[in-house]
């Protein structure tokens, strides 16, 4: 099986059944997008796939095989945050932060398409999102000011 | 990663004094003993050895400034925030520290990260011992340069007189130096902070953006498998049989069976799941209470435990003639902390010794946990906690630990075991439900006269009322409870301060005076008082409010910090929709260490307050918990965050309080008396929706 990850082609061997999380954390060991629910519910395990972020929990491998995924650690740039990245630092936007690459990948899409988001707008593209900890106004702010 | 396998080189108690600069290598360090600690707080109990040691700073004969302490970071911002007091009372920048924290082999013992311990208690005496090292290498320059040491002055990581300098790595070069706390050491006062008090950005934020930091759940080490656990089907329920032949799937599959316990491993976790899927095993269930009769059964099976001489005859007494009266019972459902990092441990056996990586918020509590179980010196045993995926009072055990550790073990290789959702929910612990019936009376001057309250259950935490009440009796029954509970944010405070402040904003309707100023009329307490006034001002309480809104005010106070919350709702009855408009806080506890991480600390907790304020519970049925999901069990979401303004009072004058747990007990009731405002509808338990107002409409 192939897919192609932050621009770069891997080739897989994996059991049936595996989510595109498993393949990403196990297999090729980029563990900065993370495990919560396992049912899409809580938005810690979001990638951009063809840009649209999407759980990884429950998306099979192997659907995705003709597809750019792109995961947290593909969003620096020679050296230099992504913007939405920059935002949640300086806004200290997290407490444990263990929700901040799914945060970051659903922020990242939302402003792809919309650069200037309203509250409301931000509230809505961010509901798939969980952060238990609840710093909610400053992940608003961080992404209204990315 | 550390590597592992060198538990060996200290005790199991954590490093001792002894031998820590032979781990360490040259330099000056200031050691801060338990004696040290004790001076500040005797609530202490379980102690290690006196004089043993509880925490130090050490700078390296290269310059390298590194604090030990056994406490570990959850989100709260600890390594921040301590690293702050120290780089103050050093002179260095706060980056110039490097914060070694809850690893059993090389920080000192330490019982635990909860209760809100951290900031009043490791702060101050890190303060010192800070202070200590700064003064001995002052004196150390001052008798190079054969000069009073009242004139030399440390500034930037050096020590200076008179145009000449010494870089702290001078001084310490070649030095094998252990002192002890200088109790004479000059603290610098709040008021004159530079570093502490200023809002200093996370520790290592750049590398949680990045996805770089590595939990626990996150970490490998060569030849690693995976472990999943077979789990029974409710609580109560005991193994039959098990027919475990078909779950091996593959020739890297193992499976581990000792007694009720089993699991399987795999060099993938989806292998390991599908595995484990193949086990047939039988089950023997008994029955268990569920949800429907769970206030009864908490009642019927409860202590009666007396705290000393008891008043109930005469609070009765005064209760029976007084003019305005009110007898309440409030329902506490049980709750989950839902941490979004679940359980996990990665356990390493290498010739005999055990090394466990594992996100709690006891690591020393779990390395003595781990011994018990494999009957083993805890010399033997290191647990490691990298900075985790958040605990809330849910990460004091370490049912990973042993789990991965028991694999491990058994198959020979080293063994990861992430919880599922579904397991935390389940196999975790949760936060108690609880009854709670109260009877209070007021004269008609508006003075409480009487004051009775029980707590079946859910704790004692935050159970004493604030208030002038006359006279009080006030017990808590623990009782046998059918969930596994444990420690929460706040503790029972939140389900006590809930009933307090209902019957406090009841009993100001039934005498038609204004629930802030009846408040303030039975209070003391000047800093309470402060709260309630400076969030009612910020808020705005006494402006007029629209048609069908109502206000709601609250206060509370446990672990020597003070809330104060005000709500506006609205409540549409045709649609049985609640909406809670805007929350306003005032936050005191005492001098201020980082306000940006303070204000995060604030929110979140008032936040994750809101789910518990309005819809979180844990729903179960003859020991099945029913929604053990993130679909099924509802936590705060974007959607549901009113707009949030946060004042923060700066004690500069008194000493600093933990902020992790307060909070979070003000949000409920000022929810609860706003929403009475606005329709009239008194709601007695936690959750209050989405059951509640249906109900009564």
């Amino acid at each position: 099986m192939k897919i192609n990850v932050n621009a770069k082609d891997y080739t897989l061997d994996v059991p049936d059944n595996t989510s595109l999380l498993d393949a990403l954390r196990v297999h090729l060991n980029l563990t900065g997008t993370k495990y919560g629910c396992g049912e899409a519910a809580c938005g810690a395990c979001k990638v951009l796939i063809d840009g649209h972020a999407t759980p990884s929990c429950i998306t099979p491998v192997a659907s995705v095989q003709h597809k750019a995924i792109i995961t947290i650690e593909g969003l620096e740039k020679d050296g230099k945050l992504h913007p939405i990245q920059q935002a949640f630092l300086d806004e200290d936007a997290f407490q444990c932060a263990y929700c901040a690459p799914g945060m970051i990948m659903a922020a990242v899409a939302l402003k792809e398409k919309n650069p200037k988001p309203t509250r409301q707008e931000i509230v809505e593209a961010m509901q798939g999102n969980i952060c238990r900890c609840c710093t909610y106004p400053r992940i608003i702010n961080a992404i209204s000011k990315a | 990663m550390n590597k592992p396998g060198i538990a060996d080189k200290t005790s199991g108690r954590g490093i001792s004094r002894r031998n820590f600069i032979k781990v360490l290598g040259g330099g000056v360090a200031v050691v801060l003993t338990w004696t040290d600690l004790n001076g500040l707080s005797r609530s202490l109990s379980a102690k290690p050895d006196e004089g043993s040691i509880a925490a130090w700073i050490h700078i390296h004969e290269n310059g390298k400034i590194s604090v030990f302490t056994g406490k570990v970071e959850v989100g709260q911002n600890i390594r921040t925030s301590l690293a702050q007091v120290v780089a103050e009372e050093l002179a260095v920048p706060v980056d110039s520290i490097d914060m070694i924290m809850g690893d059993t082999m090389l920080t000192p013992y330490d019982r635990g990260t909860y209760g809100s311990l951290t900031t009043p208690q490791m702060g101050p005496k890190l303060r010192k011992a800070a202070a200590s090292l700064r003064e001995a290498l002052a004196g150390m320059a001052a008798e190079q340069w054969k000069v009073d040491k009242q004139a030399v002055q440390a500034k930037d990581g050096r020590i200076t007189h008179a145009g000449k300098s010494l870089g702290y790595a001078e001084l310490t070069k070649g030095k094998k130096i252990v002192l002890p706390v200088n109790e004479q050491a000059a603290l610098t006062p709040a008021d004159k902070w530079t570093v502490a008090g200023t809002a200093v950005p996370k520790v290592n934020g750049r590398s949680f953006v990045t996805g770089k930091h590595q939990y626990v759940s996150d970490m490998a080490v060569p030849g690693m498998v995976y472990g999943k656990i077979l789990r029974a089907p409710a609580n109560g329920a005991s193994l039959v049989s098990a027919d475990v032949t078909k779950a091996k799937i593959s020739s890297a599959v193992t499976i581990v069976q000792e007694d009720d316990f089993i699991g399987v491993t795999a060099p993938d976790p989806q292998t390991a799941a599908n595995a484990l899927a193949k086990i047939d095993a039988r089950w023997n269930t008994t029955p268990q209470p569920s949800r429907a009769e769970i206030f009864t059964y908490l009642k019927n099976n409860s202590e009666q435990r007396d705290r000393g001489e008891s008043k109930q005859e005469a609070a009765r007494q005064a209760f029976s003639t007084a003019p305005v009266q009110l007898r309440q019972n409030f329902e506490i459902q049980y709750i989950a902390h839902v941490p979004l990092e679940p359980r996990a441990a990665l356990a390493v056996w290498e010739d005999g010794k055990l090394t466990v990586w594992t996100g709690t918020q006891r690591p020393f509590g779990v390395q003595e946990e781990l011994a018990r179980v494999f009957s083993m010196s805890k010399d033997n045993v290191r647990v490691i906690m990298p900075d985790t995926g958040s605990g809330y009072g849910g990460k004091h055990s370490g049912e990973a630990a042993v789990e991965a550790a028991r694999l491990a073990k058994k198959t020979g290789k080293p063994v990861k075991v992430v919880w599922t959702r579904e397991e935390e929910f389940k196999w975790a612990y949760l936060r108690p439900g609880g009854l709670i019936e109260a009877a209070a009376s007021a004269g008609r001057d508006g003075r409480l006269t009487s004051w009775e309250f029980h707590n079946y259950n859910s704790g004692s935490a935050g159970i004493d009322t604030p208030y002038e009440t006359g006279v009080e009796h006030i017990q808590f029954h623990p009782s046998k409870t059918p969930l596994k509970q444990g420690s929460y944010r706040g503790l029972a405070a939140t389900a006590n301060i809930f009933a307090i402040e209902s019957v406090m904003d009841d009993l100001a309707r039934s005498l038609q005076r204004d629930p802030l100023e009846f408040r303030l009329l039975n209070l003391k307490d000047e800093r309470l008082k402060n709260v309630l006034q400076t969030a009612a001002t910020k808020f705005g309480w006494k402006e007029k409010k629209k048609a069908g809104h109502g206000y709601g005010i609250a206060c509370g106070f446990v672990k020597n910090s003070y809330i104060a919350m005000c709500a506006e709702v609205t409540y549409d009855p045709s649609a049985e929709q609640l909406k809670v408009l805007r929350l306003t806080a005032a936050y005191d506890c005492g001098a201020i260490i980082n306000p940006l991480h303070l204000e995060n600390q604030v929110m979140g907790c008032i936040l994750q307050g809101l789910g518990g304020a309005l819809f979180e519970e844990i729903d179960f049925i003859d020991g099945r918990i029913l929604n053990p999901s993130l679909s099924t069990y509802r936590v705060p979401r974007f959607a549901d965050i009113p707009p949030l303004d946060i004042v923060l009072i700066d004690r500069k004058d008194l000493p600093s309080a933990g902020a992790g747990e307060t909070p979070i007990v003000g949000i409920a009731p000022a929810i609860r008396n706003a929403i009475v405002d606005a329709t009239g509808i008194k709601l007695h338990a936690l959750p209050l929706i989405p059951q509640g107002l249906r109900k009564t409409t």
